[in-house]
This record gives structure tokens, sequence and C-alpha cells, in this order.
């Protein structure tokens, strides 16, 4: 692994975030706090490149949080599932580059933007592969605030009762959720003994800290037992920006192209960007 | 246990293609004997409707064709969301099918009763809706449903068949299955359970010299227009007669194809007007709610006189 690379590739992929956030803007705070997950997964984890991306028996990725998927959009682009010219058309209505993820774009598997919904789609997937006895992962990531969804844990007993293996949930747990912190709203931990008590194999992993994902992520085979395996990576909402990072009222970011400037040098190691955009409510 | 025919033909759609899946959230009523014949192509993912729908997406997505059972009003209502956004956006060849629905819900009480269940589904673009007057007509339908490559919401009703229906179906070609004069007075369109009653409705009224002709839909997204307007245009009242709320169901389905086409008639809906029906014994049900063949019967005649009335003070000012 070559961690270099990497952290110039998930730099790369931060600085498509930001340049998303303004002209509309989109959700920087919870794509910032997925990109080195998604970045490590599509270069060490999943068996999916632009040339195999119809194959039948490749991985599949489910953004289940579907708003974070700037961070998607990025690492897609950055690997050349399209051009990264394309990103420019962020929400332009003649491309299909939107708040939410589709299947117009090449690499995503399923669209999302109602929260609760992928992990049972994620189920479908992987009762498909195996019948076809493909060795394949369905990984479908969610966020920490969708855990609030009745229907997670709905499909949680489902694919435990399948034993569905070839699964693998991740949570970004970033510990906020749209307006506050996931603890001061409906207090989420234990999070891991939540799963485990519905019968998942739970792990836990530092998700910016690429030495730390790949112990966990090159290590991983299916559970012999059935059990699907559920992640549990420790991330920080708006990470990378510090003027951003763990800021209650940056969880939809709309900035002026100043602004963005500014919070690209920050990215680089500058100082703090000084924001005057006020928090954007989505409508 | 013997196999009632739908299961033969589940297992037979199976064996024919075995990109056919069959899942249900615990609904095995109808389905007691096949799921150890279906193997892998079966799954009972428990009382979750909502996972049930998000799997068949998923299941879909990859090339599969996935039938799926629930109670009609869990799962029009609780997975709805589910149905319109992972099965509906990308128009998934999911067919969901409702069982107990309308009436046939019987002693179960207003949860369960899914009289609004048309009315939901056909809002979502590109869902049919298929909703069988018997069991005869279900079989007739299903393998083509299946096949139709699309989402479709399907009424099941397994009822016994007291008629012969036409053996062609076609999805969007409804049938007459009572006409005894070529000229009629009054059309009745109906669809599902309705459908036998208001055939003996019809032999009641011809029987008093009034001459009905009865449609049956069958599939009412999409439905019959050429018939729907011809009944409008042919017949002195069209009655609507459906074991379902009067929004949004066949009542709303004739007037928004009478504005379109600008043909107009006297109209007579038989329908559950804002109220959930007194739970009982299915005959009971039918009877107090006034859909039994012989209330029908009154209600046509009744609006049949008002229309003559109303036709008569019209032609007097006019």
């Amino acid at each position: 692994m070559n961690t270099t690379e990497l952290q110039s590739t998930a730099l790369r992929v931060r600085e498509h975030i930001l340049r998303m956030s303004t002209k509309g803007g989109c959700f920087t705070g919870a794509s910032l706090s997925c990109a080195d997950l998604l970045v490590y997964l599509y270069h060490h984890f999943l068996r999916i490149t632009p040339d195999t991306v119809s194959q039948p028996d490749r991985d599949i990725l489910l953004l289940s949080k579907g708003h974070d998927v700037p961070a998607l959009y990025g690492v897609l682009a950055e690997l050349g599932f399209f051009n990264v010219s394309r990103l420019d058309n962020h929400l332009e209505v003649d491309d299909h580059l939107y708040w939410h993820p589709n299947r117009n774009i090449a690499g995503v598997e399923f669209h999302s933007g109602s929260l609760g919904h992928l992990l049972s789609v994620g189920i479908g997937m992987a009762v498909d592969a195996r019948m076809r006895g493909y060795d394949s992962r369905t990984v479908v990531i969610l966020g920490d605030g969708e855990l609030n969804e009745g229907s997670i844990w709905e499909a949680c007993l489902t694919a435990s009762a399948l034993r569905m293996n070839n699964l693998i949930a991740i949570v970004d747990r970033n510990h906020f959720q749209a307006n506050m912190r996931t603890e001061e709203l409906i207090p989420l931990e234990p999070i891991a003994d939540k799963f485990s008590a519905f019968g998942w194999n739970v792990a836990s992993v530092n998700g910016h800290d690429f030495a730390d994902l790949h112990r966990l992520f090159s290590a991983w085979e299916p559970c012999r037992d059935g059990r699907p395996t559920v992640v549990i990576a420790d991330t920080q909402r708006g990470h990378g920006v510090p003027s951003i990072a763990e800021r209650a009222d940056r969880w939809f970011c709309n900035f002026t192209s100043s602004e963005v400037d500014a919070l690209i040098d920050e990215l680089h190691g500058h100082s703090e960007a000084r924001l005057v955009s006020e928090t954007l409510h989505v409508r | 246990m013997t196999m009632i025919p739908y299961e033969r033909l589940l297992l037979d759609e199976v064996t024919a293609d075995p990109r056919v899946m069959v899942l249900t959230a615990e609904n095995r009523g109808h389905m007691r004997n096949i799921p150890p014949m279906l193997g892998d192509n079966f799954i009972d993912v428990g009382i979750a409707e909502q996972t049930m729908i998000g799997m068949a997406a998923g299941l879909a997505v990859r090339g599969r064709i996935v039938v799926t059972h629930a109670l009609a009003s869990f799962l029009t209502m609780r997975a709805f969301e589910f149905i319109r956004t992972d099965v509906g956006i990308p128009s998934l060849p999911v067919i969901m099918v409702g069982m107990v629905p309308g009436f046939l819900s019987d002693g179960n009480g207003p949860t369960h009763q899914a009289i609004e269940d048309v009315s939901l589904m056909r809002t979502i673009p590109n869902m049919g809706v298929f909703c069988p007057a018997d069991e005869q007509d279900l079989l007739l339908g299903m393998p083509h449903i299946i096949a139709s490559g699309r989402p479709f919401y399907v009424r099941y009703t397994g009822q016994q068949s007291e008629i012969k229906h036409d053996p062609a179906f076609k999805i969007g070609k409804g049938e007459i299955v009572y006409q005894t004069h070529t000229v009629t007075d009054v059309a009745i369109l109906t669809y599902g359970l309705m459908v036998h009653e208001a055939i003996r409705a019809a032999e009641e009224l011809e029987r008093i010299g009034i001459s009905v002709k009865v449609i049956n839909l069958k599939t009412l997204s999409p439905i019959d227009v050429t018939l729907l307007l011809d009944a409008v245009l042919s017949n002195a009242l069209v009655v609507t007669l459906e074991d379902h709320f009067k929004i949004g169901g066949l009542y709303s389905i004739l007037c928004e194809l009478m504005v379109k086409h600008r043909v107009m008639c006297p109209v007579h809906p038989i329908a559950l007007d804002n109220k959930w029906f007194r739970p009982g014994r299915l005959t009971e049900v039918i009877e107090n709610e006034g859909f039994s063949a012989r209330t029908i019967a009154s209600r046509i005649r009744m609006a049949l006189d008002n229309t003559s009335r109303s036709h008569h003070v019209t032609s007097v000012i006019g």
C-alpha cells in the first residue's frame, strides 16, 4: 500500500468536494468525513475498475447516506470512471451530478437520498451474488444519523437471519447528524453492542488512518458462521478542513467562490479561511 | 396440504425462468407448500415489508424478476416509499402482490383495510395495477404481469370463478363479462371481488327491464380507454363499482378520462365514501356496506330514475 499516493488522492478528492460547495453547494461536512474511507476502499479493497464496471461479479459499493456523494463523485473521477472535468457540471440540469447518487453516473450502483434504504437493497444484491456463486462483496456505507431509521434495524435482522456474510456495512461514525451531535439527539452508543446483539460481526477502525483501514480490510474474510460484518469507522465531520470540522452549522455548505479558494488553501495547511456565508438550510 | 393453483403458477414460473424469485413478508397463506420446492428462489424476510421491497429492488437491478407478497395494506402503505423510491424510480421488474385487499380483509378491521391501494399505486410512474376478478382471472393474468418487465401491483383475489374469462389476456384490455342486449341502458365498470356481485346485480336489473353490460377492467393501469369511452358514449348511465375509496380509484380514473376526452354522461359511483367499512364476515360486510347484488341493483335503479328525471328537467329548460 502506497500511503503517500492515497493521501494525495484523498487531498484531491477533498478539493473536488470543496469546489462542489458553491454555486448551489452540497453536503460538505458529511462528504469530507467519508472521503478517506472511499479512497481506501476503491484503491485496495473493492474489485472494481472503470473496465469492470459492468462485470457481473464485480464488488458493489452502495452509498446509503447518499448526501455524501460528492466524495464518491471525486473518487470515481480520480479513478477514471468519468472525466474529472465533468465535476464542473455539478447541479447543471443537463447532467446528473446532483446532491444524491443516481445510476446515470458510471460506478454508481443504486440511487439513494432517502435514508434507510440501501441496506435492504444491498441484501438483495448480495443474495443475487451468492446465488450466482460469485465471491463478490457488497459494501453499504451508512451514516450514523441514518441509524435513527427503523428500516436499518429491520434489514439488520434479515441480513443476520439470511447469513449474509458477503455483506459489509460501514458506519461513517462522524458523530453528527444534520443539526447536532448524534449523542445530543438520539444517543447511538454503544453502537457496536447493538449490531453485535443483532447477530453481526463488528469491527472498528479509524476512518482517516490508511494504515488502520488497511490492517482491517486487507485481513477481512467472510465469517464462517455466516454473520454479516459491520465496520464502525470513527471519523470526523468536515475532516481535513478545520474551519468546517465538527461544526454543527456546516452540514450543508454553499460558499462564495473566494471562500472556496480560501478553504482549499486551508486544506493545504494554510491558515483557517474566514467564512462569512451563513449556515444554509436545504430547501 | 394440496397445492393451490396460485402456488402451481409460481412454481411453473420459477421453473421456466430461474430469474424469477418469490419473496414474502411472512405471508404464506397462499403458499403453504412451495417454499421448499423453490429452494434459493424463495425468501421469507419476516414481517418486514420495507426490507422485502428494498431487497427485491436489489435483486431486480441485478437482473431478476421478483414477485413479492404481503398483506395489501402493509405492502402499499408501510412500504410505500420503498416501492416508489427503490422500485418505482428505476422502474424495476418487481411485482407487489397485495393479499386480502378491499372487503377481503373482512373481520380484520380498519388497520387491514386496503381501500386506497389502487389510488396509491397508480400515482407511481410506470407502475401497473392488476385487479383480477377471481382465481381464474389471476392465473390468466399473472404470467403476462411477470413477463411485462415493469413494476406491477396485483390486488390479489383468489375467489372461486363463477364465470369463464376470455383466455386471451392482454395488459390494458378489459372484458365484457355480462351483456344480453346489443344496446344497453347501464354499463357497470368494475374490478376485483365486485365483478361477480355486479353480474348478479345485472341479472336482477334485466328482470325488471333494464339492460346492463358489466365490464371487468382487469388492469386499472394501464386501463382500457376504448372500452371505457364506449361505455360512456352508449349508455344512459355508467356505474363505477369498487371496494375502494371513491377518491383515487376507478371513479377518479373515469372522471379523468372523461374530461381528457371531452365526453359526458351520467356517472354513479358505488365506492367507499370517506369512511372505513364495518368489519365482520365477508358476506355480511358486503351486505352491510350496500355492495350486495340486490342493493347494487336498487342503487342503480334509483340512480337511473334520478338520471331520467334530471334529463327531463334539462330538456324542459332547454
